[in-house]
């Protein structure tokens, strides 16, 4: 089976790339800041909703439903599509979906195009499959702009340059977007609308001069054959518009049965992502404008394989707005980076390992990247219960033979609570034996992987008497 | 009423102060709680590590040592919410393990629940004069939604003051072996939560979870912080005659 791609190569485990990204002051300062300030947005356009509660489970309830019955509703929506002039594409994976875009924009005889941010074409790493073909895509998301000329990696879903403060996208613009096009007005600062105008300025250019576009989609609607974009930036409305041939890279869980359901996400996506209680640039476009050449290419790569898993299946239903990651005491420390794959945070800690399988050691360490706190679950507007997924894959994981032994070790003495209560006693002899001088021989630093907790850690002490003892002894305290 | 404690396998080995706590409250508020000697642990370490058949063995037994009573009465909230969340799933819909489930898990009480709920009480006649901060466990808010049965048990112990926690809803880092598996991470949350229990000027760090007081305790205690860990049930236990031990 060829292993399915998700824009980063899988390297080092989760621990390691974490250790790394923990040392980076400015790092943890900046996604400290950004985290909690679209947190704190989410929540009070959250709580202001009477009916959240009510918009959620029907968010659930329809993903749920169009997920059962996927295959229907995307043959519906291929048949809308078709029927509005548009031209429908399958791809089995990333290689496929890659080959079938590169193809279409090599028909147009253009080696530019413009790109609205999308996770799907960053998933399968569409812009360096165009580049080997001479074809260089340009982003035209502010922040995927700053990822671009950085030539860096995305960090987060929706702000994918999180991980940079101002003073570093000033920097990046000054030395690179010459490179690209339009350089930096000269004596740029680092004050945001300067930036924004800069930004503006490089992007407009861009814009006019690009015959070929190519998007993702949050929405598809099966019943109309309508894509929904929600942007923020007015960007996506331009490469929607402007250039001749439109080429969008849909996942095929993206499938809504019907315009009516819009309803539903539109409210539940802009609260849950950028805090806002309306969307500012909403497209929606059905087949081919006139004079304009449409393609849809719906985008397998390892989703199906994911449908069959009855426990792990809910993941699709993500709109990927990153709640979960905003909120993630995880993701806010190190970033997403760590994570290894275009999908950081809680969702990537479950659809990385999940669409990838969990053949590398990287794949195998993301679902342990969760102390199961639950705040993931708490916020996902569409009640992806992570938390659960994330204990469902770790039984599929290969444990690590220490791991296992203390395991069965630890399994071993709690099958009889005898065995418990000798381990018990030996621990409060050894206590007792250690009293004062002698206790410091028993080491403050441990050995191993239980060196973990002691590096940071004191252990706490173990008790001369169990409960279980003391209960004995003292008629659970009546004697 | 029948009721059982089930102490947990952390406080049995390392926290005994806090099964002795829960004892005597119980018994001051006229309810003598049996203790089943069959139980060990519930199994969530090996759940939440992914050991799904050492967990279901250890729930199996669990459970059957904990059937016939009319409570069970668990004074750590992520044990309470492993049993509640994750027994009906591990035990499936049928079979000897599920019955004897369906009977444990609806009886199955967070202590503060227990207080709260069943017996209807939220001042225990505690007496502790010192300045306490609370902090709600994830498996306590998020896991089995106590709400804020703990501090309204706090508020009525005579003598406290209850400062509140900056950024109380944040997970402290602990997880179980997370904290062994993502060390530097965990520590890393942890630094933030000890910052937060410091700039309460509190004496006292308490909470429904030893296994969480332990991981924040040991930096607290690794960087002579001079913050005392306590379980919740011991501070409601004490009283004016009775110290804290
Ligand atoms: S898992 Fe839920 S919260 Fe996270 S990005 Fe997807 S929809 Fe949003």
């Amino acid at each position: 089976m060829s292993v399915t791609f998700l824009g980063m190569p899988a390297t080092r485990p989760f621990p390691r790339n974490a250790a790394g990204a923990l040392r980076d002051s400015q790092l943890r300062f900046n996604l400290r800041k950004a985290t909690r300030t679209i947190r704190a947005k989410r929540a009070s356009v959250v709580a202001e909703a009477p009916d959240w509660a009510e918009l959620r489970e029907a968010g659930r309830a329809i993903k749920e439903h169009t997920l059962r019955n996927l295959d229907r509703y995307l043959v519906r929506l291929e048949e809308a599509v078709t029927a509005a002039g548009g031209h429908v594409h399958w791809a089995a994976d990333a290689a496929e979906a890659n080959r079938i875009v590169t193809e279409l924009v090599k028909a147009t005889g253009e080696t530019e195009v413009v790109k609205v941010k999308s996770m799907a074409t960053q998933e399968i790493g569409l812009n360096e499959a165009l580049l080997e073909h001479g074809i260089t895509a340009y982003e035209t998301d502010l922040a995927e702009l700053i990822v671009q000329l950085g030539d860096d990696r995305p960090s987060h879903i929706l702000v994918p340059a999180i991980h940079r403060n101002r003073a570093e996208i000033r920097e990046i613009f000054a030395e690179h977007m010459s490179g690209w096009g339009r350089p930096a007005p000269e004596n740029l600062t680092d004050d945001p609308a300067a930036l924004a105008d800069a930004a503006r300025l490089h992007l407009r250019e861009r814009f006019l001069k690009t015959k070929v576009a190519i998007s993702g989609a949050n929405f598809a609607i099966a019943e109309t054959g309508t894509l929904v974009v929600l942007e923020s930036e007015g960007n996506g409305r331009m490469c929607l518009t402007l250039p001749r041939t439109l080429i969008s890279v849909v996942g095929i869980e993206k499938v809504l049965p019907t315009w009516r359901d819009l309803e539903v996400f539109l409210q539940l996506l802009p609260r849950s992502s950028t805090g806002e209680r309306m969307n500012p640039y909403t497209s929606m476009w059905t087949g081919a404008a006139e004079g304009q050449e449409f393609h849809l290419v719906l985008l397998d790569n390892g989703r199906t394989g994911v449908l069959a898993d009855e426990v792990g299946r809910q993941a699709l239903r993500c709109i990927r707005c990153s709640a979960c990651l905003n909120v993630c005491p995880v993701y806010e420390r190190v970033g997403g980076h760590a994570y290894g794959s275009v999908y950081p945070g809680p969702i990537g800690a479950i659809l990385t390992p999940q669409l990838r399988g969990m053949g590398s050691e990287l794949d195998r360490s993301l679902p342990y990247a969760s102390s199961l706190c639950g705040a993931c679950y708490e916020v996902c507007p569409v009640a992806i219960d992570i938390p659960s997924v994330l204990v469902h894959l770790r039984t599929r994981a290969r444990h690590p033979w220490p791991e296992r032994a203390g395991m069965a070790a630890a399994g071993w003495v709690f099958e009889r609570s005898g065995r418990l209560a000798r381990l018990q006693r030996a621990g409060g002899r050894l206590r007792r034996l250690t009293p004062r001088g002698l206790h410091r021989l028993i080491p403050r630093r441990l050995p191993g992987p239980l060196g973990g907790w002691t590096d940071t850690r004191d252990l706490p002490e173990v008790p001369e008497e169990s409960f279980r003892a003391w209960w004995d002894r003292t008629d659970g305290g009546r004697r | 009423m029948r009721v059982a404690l089930f102490v947990t396998c952390v406080n049995d080995t390392l926290f005994p102060d806090t099964g002795r706590a829960v004892v005597r409250l119980l018994r001051r508020l006229g309810v003598e709680a049996d203790f089943p000697r069959a139980q060990t642990c519930c199994g969530q370490m090996h759940a939440n590590t992914g050991y799904r058949d050492e967990a279901v063995r250890l729930a199996r037994r669990s459970v059957a040592a904990l059937r016939g009573y009319d409570a069970v009465v668990v004074p750590s909230g992520s044990c309470a919410a492993m049993i509640r969340e994750q027994y009906p799933k591990l035990a499936g819909s049928s079979g000897p393990f599920a019955d004897a489930a369906a009977q444990v898990v609806p009886k199955t009480y967070e202590l503060t629940e227990f207080l709260v709920d069943v017996l209807g009480v939220t001042d225990v006649g505690a007496y502790f004069p010192h300045r306490v901060t609370y902090h709600p466990t994830c498996h306590s808010l998020r896991g089995i939604h106590l709400g804020d049965r703990p501090l309204t048990l706090l508020r009525q112990v005579k003598g406290l003051e209850l400062a509140p926690l900056p950024g109380v809803e944040e997970c402290c880092g602990f997880g179980g072996t997370f904290a062994l598996k993502n060390a530097d991470v965990s520590a890393a949350m942890c630094a933030d939560k000890v910052r937060a229990v410091l700039d309460t000027g509190a004496e006292v760090l308490c909470a429904a979870d030893n296994s969480c007081l332990m991981h924040i305790g040991g930096m607290l205690g690794r960087q002579k912080s001079g913050v005392r860990v306590m379980h919740l049930a011991e501070i409601l236990c004490a009283t004016e005659t009775a110290g804290v031990r």
